[in-house]
């Protein structure tokens, strides 16, 4: 590690508080232009779905726990179960599956 | 304070506590990575106390966990955290001209999905700064001290317990990502792309780290995405 992770947070704490503060304190108008609405629309699924797979295959101890999390996961979100829920059922079939093998 | 002021306060202290329970969950889970990607449980509480964003701190550990240059966390904080860009622009227009200036950098600084949600959903043409202040009295907390805890947990979970809960932040995007792509068949679109080509791109780039990866992929995805489909209806406001 020859980054000092102070540091790290310092710049990391700057940019989220200058995004959440500046067009509040800065802008009255709304932003009209449709493509950055829309890229703003889009960029919280691409990102979150780009730093979840292959991610999660990796975090765990073995990539078949995290692989059968995953899928396990995909399907309790489509059915529409909640966000506690979700996490709960993911970490479940995890420590399951780490117990076999 | 008004009496106004006091209720309004009072408000957003209740819709606020289930938020900063949840918080909690969610900073824990944020915690367990935290500690893998070497941080103290200060640390964790002071980035948490001041980002509030699961993305984006996420996107803040994957950079530390690489040892990567200190513009690659800006940029990737950037990214990861766009889309407040639009909710503290949203927020801008709900704020009466008769309130001082200052209340904006005092909401600004806690601006998240959730209070973002319950803010705009509170009727009323303006926005009383009072009733995200006491969203905040719970919220604040729950998530800080949530990342400072799943950090000390490392210390008395054992290894099988610790890979268990590392998916419980997955788990969490998963749950989020996945009833709008099922509802709009864009996003379903983008985010089958993104996972694809997310995953081709550590199998055939694996030098280009997890945070450029993510960074670059936002762009392109997001940005053909925006151009081929652009949104022209209200909700995303």
């Amino acid at each position: 590690m020859t980054h000092d992770i102070n540091i790290y947070i310092l710049v990391a704490s700057a940019v989220t508080l200058a995004i959440k503060i500046l067009p509040l304190t800065l802008i009255r108008g709304e932003i009209k232009n449709v493509t950055i609405r829309s890229f703003l629309h889009y960029v919280p699924y691409v990102t979150l779905a780009v730093m979840t797979f292959p991610a999660i295959i990796d975090a765990t101890q073995s990539q078949i726990s995290g692989g059968l999390a995953l899928i396990a996961g995909i399907i309790a979100a489509w059915f529409g179960a909640s966000l506690f829920k979700v996490a709960l059922l993911c970490c479940s079939v995890v420590f399951v599956t780490e117990l076999f093998i | 304070m008004t009496s106004e002021n006091r209720q309004a306060l009072m408000e957003g202290f209740r819709d606020g506590t289930p938020i900063g329970l949840g918080y909690f969950v969610v900073g824990f889970s944020l915690g367990i990575v935290a500690k893998a990607v070497g941080l103290s449980p200060l640390q964790g509480f002071i980035l948490s106390l001041l980002n509030n964003a699961s993305a984006g701190e996420y996107a803040a550990f994957m950079v530390i966990g690489s040892d990567a240059p200190y513009l690659e966390i800006a940029m990737m904080t950037f990214v990861a955290n766009a889309r407040y860009v639009l909710m503290s622009t949203v927020l801008s227009q709900k704020f009466s001209p008769d309130t001082p200036f200052y209340h904006r950098i005092f909401v600004g600084f806690d601006v998240t999905d959730e209070i973002f949600g319950i803010a705009i959903a509170r009727s009323g043409r303006w926005l009383n700064p009072f009733y995200n202040y006491g969203a905040m009295l719970t919220a604040l907390p729950g998530w800080s001290l949530g990342t400072a805890c799943g950090i000390i947990a490392w210390y008395f979970f054992s290894p099988a317990v610790v890979s268990a809960l590392s998916v419980a932040l997955y788990g969490m995007f998963l749950a989020v990502i996945i009833p709008p792509a099922r509802k709009e068949k864009i996003i379903g679109g983008a985010v089958a792309i993104s996972f694809l080509l997310s995953f081709l791109a550590e199998k055939f780039f694996p030098d280009i780290s997890a945070g450029n990866r993510t960074i670059i992929l936002t762009i392109l995805i997001a940005g053909a995405a925006a151009i081929l489909f652009p949104v022209h209806d209200e909700e995303n406001k």
